[in-house]
């Protein structure tokens, strides 16, 4: 298919259409609404087939329509945002608890009081133990491969679980940039339809699905769930090396490495705001100094061994959270440092806490942060652990 | 057991069970007799939706369950959307839905899963006109939890959290009219039906199967547990609910309304005749039971009316 320029959000939208989805169950909120808003009008042009649209009351009933459809065997999707993805919470444990791939595109939002509708990664981040895969996306062509691949990843017989697509409020949802879309056969061919591992529809052999857990049995439930998340890692790197040998983009890291190999300083982070800092990377680059970013692609299931092995070899890393774990740290810095603490990789580690609520983080920020950094390895302590970075003092 | 084929011809329900023995109701329940009757009506090429509530326990823990047919546990609120859902995925893989030999999708939930945190979710499964069926059975309280109130809890009944005391009851509000919630989003189907009159509820089922669009049926479904009642008394109360006015049987139609009441023309039997089986009701004075006998037969009247108008 030719390439095209679409924003973020029609990218998600294509990506469904293109995977063959059966079922969609949403409702609108800013900035995820252009996406179900697009599929609506796929389903009035004729466009699609046997896809049938449930414009539900709520975000709860979006999420409980799509874990009936997909109980029911259907391939099914979904998008939300922020104070949609919160009303959803509850229905997340069910969607995993019940081994049901829903795919869905979360628009990463700040949560209110005060309302904001721009770019934080709180929102998707306080799913983190609902049992979802999670994907961040940097840019609008990652959005549409994402999509494509977690229903390929959610569905196989070694994983079963939901996955979430995450994309930047307006940074990716509004902004158009070039997406190169595949042909529909191509997406036939590496994306067959569902083949559920289970079905309500199987009347023959009637069973119930999410029964009555005794402490004899849910221990068991739960820990299938764990296993089926390091499995994940497995199938994530092989659909992603696949998507790359078929198509060109390859996904096989999980954490995807930018400059690294010989860098001393790495910015980490996730989303859309590692394409700022791929820039700053460039430039710094030219200007000699050793750096390099670390764009973790899936924080769920975590990659803990790319994680370690990138450890060992760089003395700081900066960790960029555009979200904030309240009476803590930011989330990702919080998990990195963690993995790490039992292993002999041992690199300074500080905490930017970046972009809330949409702050613009720019490539001369970058600059502040590594020359902050360059500051604190050259010292060999840290001036602080936490750095609210845009704070107006 | 064969039942052999002379009595069988004189069944007015059928002899095949769906719904298994080994189920862990409690004695005498009315919503285990309630989910008997929907299982013989549709068998198993039904799929079932149980939200939290004592169903979810009846039907037994994994990996047993007492149905025959498929069965999705899903959380309190949400039968409404689930069975869309459902629904909406058998209409994109091509199933035939509702018919003699269609796929029957029904969502099963208490008065408080219904009448209040899931009465969102059942609005939209009624006007988003999904073909399914809702039944509400109604036991007045959320048993599951421990006899609480829920707004289907009818005024002077006590609960745990609406006790009856020394000095006063708690539950001084009258029974919400879920059904009448249900009738103005202007549904394919809703009836009333009670498990003192299988027949009836059995015709209404068989309807809720060919008519297209959305139904909803509300059973009545007496809980001698949180009832404090008997556990022999089950039927005479669903039964008397219906004699005295208090729980009357109708259905509603294309606008129309028709009442199927046993004994049409008879006057309703004085209400304290179905309070005084009932230990959660022996808190209330005279005074109290006349003022929800007032309520009981205004709102009879109020339904003959409707009956009369829109008949
Ligand atoms: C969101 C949520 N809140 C509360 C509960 C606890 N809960 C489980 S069952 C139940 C009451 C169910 O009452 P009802 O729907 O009337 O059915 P019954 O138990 O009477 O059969 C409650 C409050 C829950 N499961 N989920
Ligand atoms: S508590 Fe009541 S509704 Fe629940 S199982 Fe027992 S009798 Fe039935």
């Amino acid at each position: 298919m030719p390439k095209k320029v679409i924003s973020g959000n029609y990218a998600a939208a294509y990506a469904a259409k293109h995977a063959r989805v059966e079922v969609v169950a949403a409702y609108p909120i800013t900035p995820q609404t252009s996406i179900i808003e697009k599929i609506a009008e796929f389903i009035a042009n004729g466009e699609v087939e046997n896809l049938e649209y449930v414009p539900v009351e709520s975000e709860h009933s979006a999420m409980a329509a799509c874990i009936g459809a997909s109980a029911a065997g259907a391939r099914t999707f979904t998008a939300t945002s922020a104070q949609g993805l919160a009303l959803m919470h509850e229905m997340l444990h069910w969607a995993a608890g019940a081994r049901l791939p829903v795919v869905m595109v979360d628009v990463n939002r700040a949560m209110a009081p005060p309302w904001s509708v721009w770019d934080d990664q709180t929102d998707s981040l306080a799913q983190r133990d609902t049992g979802w895969l999670q994907f961040y996306a940097e840019n609008n062509q990652e959005v549409y491969d994402g999509v494509l691949m977690a229903f390929k990843i959610g569905e196989h017989e070694k994983v079963n679980l939901p996955v979430m697509v995450i994309e930047s409020a307006f940074i990716l949802s509004h902004t158009y940039d070039i997406v190169d879309m595949l042909e529909q056969e191509e997406v036939d061919e590496f994306l067959p339809p569902r083949k559920p591992l289970y079905s309500l529809t199987d009347f023959d052999n009637p069973f119930s699905i999410g029964a009555l857990g005794t402490p004899a049995d849910y221990y068991e439930f739960r820990y299938k769930i764990a296993k089926a998340m390091e499995e994940a890692k497995k199938i994530i790197k092989e659909v992603g090396k696949e998507f790359g040998e078929k198509f060109g983009r390859d996904y096989s890291q999980m954490i995807e490495l930018y400059k690294t190999e010989d860098a001393d300083i790495v910015f980490m982070g996730m989303g859309s705001l590692m394409g700022t800092v791929k820039e700053a990377v460039d430039i710094f680059r030219s200007e000699g100094y050793k750096v390099g970013a670390a764009k973790v692609r899936w924080f769920r299931p975590f990659p803990r061994e790319e994680l370690y092995e990138l450890a060992k070899s760089v003395e700081g890393i900066a960790v960029l959270d555009r979200n904030f774990s309240f009476g803590q740290e930011g989330i990702l810095f919080n998990e990195a440092k963690g993995i790490l603490y039992n292993t002999d990789a041992n690199p300074i580690m500080k905490n930017y806490i970046v972009g809330l609520g949409g702050r613009d983080l720019t490539v001369n920020d970058v600059r502040k942060i590594a020359s902050n950094m360059k500051k604190i390895i050259e010292k060999g302590e840290l001036d602080k652990e936490i750095d609210w970075y845009h704070l107006k003092r | 057991m064969e039942i052999p084929a002379d009595v069988k011809k004189k069944l007015t329900i059928p002899a095949e069970e769906h719904f298994y023995a080994g189920h862990t109701a409690c004695q005498g329940c009315g919503a285990a007799l309630g989910l008997r009757y929907v299982l013989k009506a549709y068998g198993n090429k039904t799929i079932f939706t149980i939200p939290a509530c004592c169903s979810t326990i009846i039907a037994g823990p994994w990996p047993y369950s007492a149905f025959n047919a498929p069965l999705f546990h899903t959380a309190f609120e949400t039968t409404g959307a689930v069975i869309g859902g459902i629904e909406a995925a058998l209409k994109a893989k091509g199933y035939k839905v509702k018919g003699e030999d269609g796929v029957m999708v029904v969502g099963w939930a208490g008065d408080g899963g219904t009448a209040d945190i899931g009465l969102q979710a059942l609005s939209g499964f009624l006007e988003r006109g999904h073909d399914g069926l809702y039944i509400m059975y109604d036991n007045e309280a959320y048993m599951n939890t421990g006899i609480q109130r829920s707004s289907s809890t009818p005024y002077g009944a006590w609960t745990t959290n609406t006790p009856g005391g020394k000095k006063r009851f708690l539950e001084r509000k009258p029974k919400k009219k879920v059904i009448d919630i249900v009738i103005a989003h202007k549904p394919a189907y809703a009836a009333t039906a009670s498990v003192a009159y299988p027949e009836d509820f059995m015709r209404k089922l068989k309807k809720a199967k060919t008519i297209k669009g959305p139904s909803f049926i509300q059973l009545f479904a007496p809980c001698p547990t949180g009832w404090r009642s008997p556990t022999d008394k089950t039927i005479e109360l669903a039964r008397l609910a219906v004699q005295t006015a208090y729980f009357p049987l109708f259905e509603y139609e294309n606008g129309k309304y028709k009442l199927n009441m046993p004994s049409p023309k008879k006057e309703p039997k004085p209400l304290e005749e179905y309070l005084k089986l009932q230990g959660r009701f022996k808190y209330m004075t005279k005074e109290d039971m006349e003022i929800l006998q007032e309520w009981v037969l205004r709102e009879w009247e109020e339904l003959k009316k409707k009956a009369e108008i829109f008949g």
